[in-house]
């Protein structure tokens, strides 16, 4: 089966200063992979990259095999709407509630039923554990936790094959973290979604990813397994995951498998 | 889960069979036909969904409702589907998922809610002037706390950064007041009179309310999402943690900055008012610039430019006050930011408006000639 996202040799650069150079990534249907990296080195940049929310500079990105922006309208719309994005802060819809953050994707493709649109968003808020009586809250009333889960619900409103996460356990605390992790990981399994995410937090990834990206030095140093990463040779990947903490996190991780 | 093959119902001899990929993107093009289609099944019909190419939860949550909440007594169900259904059945009862109704209040109520957020927003301000007033009496006694830096820095923003944008909208309205007066006053030959209707209109009149509404709109809302901002960000809460009282420093100077800010503005726009109007009554009328500005002094009495520079203060203050008092109310979401900031502007000029009226009654027995 053919690479679902395809990145090939793209560049980005904000002025004069080039953010990545010379990028080259696959990922296939299924996986689900990590970009780890340190602050600041890119991941977030190429993750948006991926959504379609910056222009490449050089390079270009193939996804479900088609080159990103092309295509008329409807085309990139319905491309758009295959995948999910999870922000960071949940990006929810401020003046609207939470049942109608997850409903505003579904009401936007406009000929669907009130009736099965109310259906489906229950149907979503309860695969992300939300409870009924919190579906009238508006964002501000809502917890940290809520909020990402909230946001993963509209993420998913589409049933996209492609989620994003960007730092999706960034800001809760570690129970929570955790529960998080496993409910991204039995939505991966059962929908068949194919996750791509960033993140800072080592249990996060050793937890969820089954492949691991590291982006440093404007470029991915490596991509693989997270045991073969552990064992490359170059400063900073020893520096990020064989430090005591990090050796530490990542047998954490591998207990709870 | 290519984009592929249209969904279909195919009608075999002892029921249906369902084909192709059963999803929202695919289901979109032909749902109406298929919606016709499933109407001809009975509940006795076989069903079946081995040879789906997929299977979403909006093809999923389609069939659901058509089989009333529940599988059919007939069905072929390959198993990877089933955790699909499992997932719809786990949706609250129809009745827990009613959007509740907001609740119509008698109107008695209303009005009683109506006036406690009007009592509270009555309170807030004068607890509001009273610290200002302590905050005051404080720097007053200790001169070294006065927050000079940001005093000057408002006074920047506030009015040096306003002159050009006021001077234009004053130049054009003293043209075209000046116009429309010379075309009624040619009517009865009055022409010399310009000068009287001008200055007085202009100086005590025009001048400081259109520049205080024009300070509201800019200035105003500008003062109200800046200290909205900061209550989103916690850095309010970060000043108050270092020990830095909030209304010394963002507060007074904001006050104190628009207090001398608004008598040079309104002398600013008054006199560019004036001067746009001498311009016309010159062309228009053919009165000289010297004459004009002879006669100035006679027409508008020198209490009316205190009356003027006293409106300007006032209103400085009251613009600054406002600001600050919504500025201070933001909730930490970005709905109650804009909210706050259009009740900002809104109550300031209406405040404007009122005052200036209270000015016209206060001081209607000095400085006009002839009166």
């Amino acid at each position: 089966m053919s690479a679902l996202i395809e990145i090939r040799g793209l560049g980005i650069r904000f002025g004069p200063r080039w953010i990545l150079r010379r990028v080259d990534l696959e990922v296939a249907r299924g996986e689900l992979l990590a970009l780890v990296g340190g602050s600041g080195c890119g991941k977030t940049t190429l993750l948006r990259q991926i959504v379609g929310l910056l222009l490449p500079t050089e390079g270009g990105i193939q996804l479900f095999g088609e080159p990103q922006h092309a295509g008329d309208r409807d085309t990139r719309q319905d491309r758009q709407r295959r995948l999910g994005m999870l922000f960071q802060q949940g990006a929810l819809f401020s003046a609207l509630n939470v049942f109608d953050n997850v409903a505003f994707p579904l009401r936007e493709l406009g000929f669907l039923p009130e009736a099965e649109i109310r259906d489906l968003v229950f149907t979503k808020l309860a695969m992300v554990e939300i409870s009924h009586d919190a579906a009238w809250r508006m964002p501000a009333e809502l917890s940290g936790g809520m909020i990402k889960r909230v946001a993963l619900a509209r993420a998913l409103a589409l049933d996209p094959e492609l989620l994003l996460l960007d730092e999706p356990t960034a800001g809760l605390d570690p129970d929570r973290a955790g529960a998080f992790v496993e409910l991204i990981r039995a939505l991966h399994s059962a929908l068949n979604l194919t996750v791509v995410f960033v993140t800072h937090d080592l249990d996060t990834l050793s937890a969820l990813a089954s492949r691991v990206a590291v982006v440093a030095e404007r470029r991915i140093l490596a991509v693989g397994p997270l045991d073969q990463i552990v064992h490359v040779q170059h400063p900073f990947i020893e520096r990020f995951f064989l430090s005591e903490r990090s050796l530490h996190a990542l047998r954490r991780g591998k207990q709870s498998d | 889960m290519q984009p592929g093959s249209a969904p279909k119902i195919e009608f075999v001899d002892e029921g249906v069979r369902l084909t192709g990929s059963w999803t929202l993107s695919c289901l979109r093009k032909c749902l109406p036909r298929l919606r016709a289609e499933t109407t001809r099944t009975s509940s006795d019909t076989r069903w079946d969904l081995s040879r789906l190419s997929a299977l979403d939860t909006y093809g999923a949550l389609l069939l659901w409702r058509h089989w009333g909440s529940r599988f059919p007594a007939d069905i072929q169900l390959p198993p990877e589907y089933k955790a699909l259904f499992e997932r719809l059945e786990k949706r609250p009862p129809d009745k827990l998922m009613r959007r509740p109704r907001r609740r119509f209040r008698m109107g008695v109520e209303d009005i009683g809610l109506a006036a406690m957020v009007f009592v509270g927003h009555v309170y807030a301000a004068i607890a509001l002037l009273g610290q200002l007033i302590i905050e005051t009496g404080y720097i007053l006694r200790s001169p070294r706390h006065i927050p000079w830096r940001e005093i000057s820095a408002n006074l920047y923003k506030a009015g040096v950064r306003a002159m050009p944008v006021s001077a234009l909208v004053a130049f054009l309205i003293g043209v075209v007041l000046s116009y429309l007066f010379a075309l009624q006053l040619r009517r009865f030959g009055a022409e010399a009179f310009i000068v009287d209707v001008l200055g007085v209109g202009i100086i005590r009149e025009l001048g400081p309310v259109l520049i205080a509404v024009l300070v509201a709109g800019r200035s105003g809302s500008a003062m109200t999402a800046q200290l909205g901002t900061m209550r989103v960000t916690e850095e309010i809460d970060a000043l108050a943690t270092m020990g830095v009282p909030r209304h010394l420093r963002l507060v007074l100077p904001k006050v104190v900055a628009l207090a001398l800010a608004m008598p040079l503005l309104v002398t600013w726009t008054s006199g560019i008012a004036i001067a746009g109007g001498v311009l016309v009554a010159h062309y228009q009328l053919g009165i000289d610039y010297p004459f004009f500005i002879a006669n100035l002094p006679r027409a508008v009495p020198v209490p009316n430019v205190w009356i003027a520079l006293s409106k300007g203060l006032v209103f400085g203050m009251t613009i600054a006050l406002v600001a600050c008092h919504f500025g201070l109310r933001v909730k930490p979401n970005t709905e109650s930011l804009s909210a706050n900031t259009t009740r900002s502007v809104v109550t300031a000029i209406t405040l404007v408006i009122l005052l200036d009226a209270v000015f016209a009654l206060a001081t209607r027995n000095i400085g006009l000639v002839g009166g």
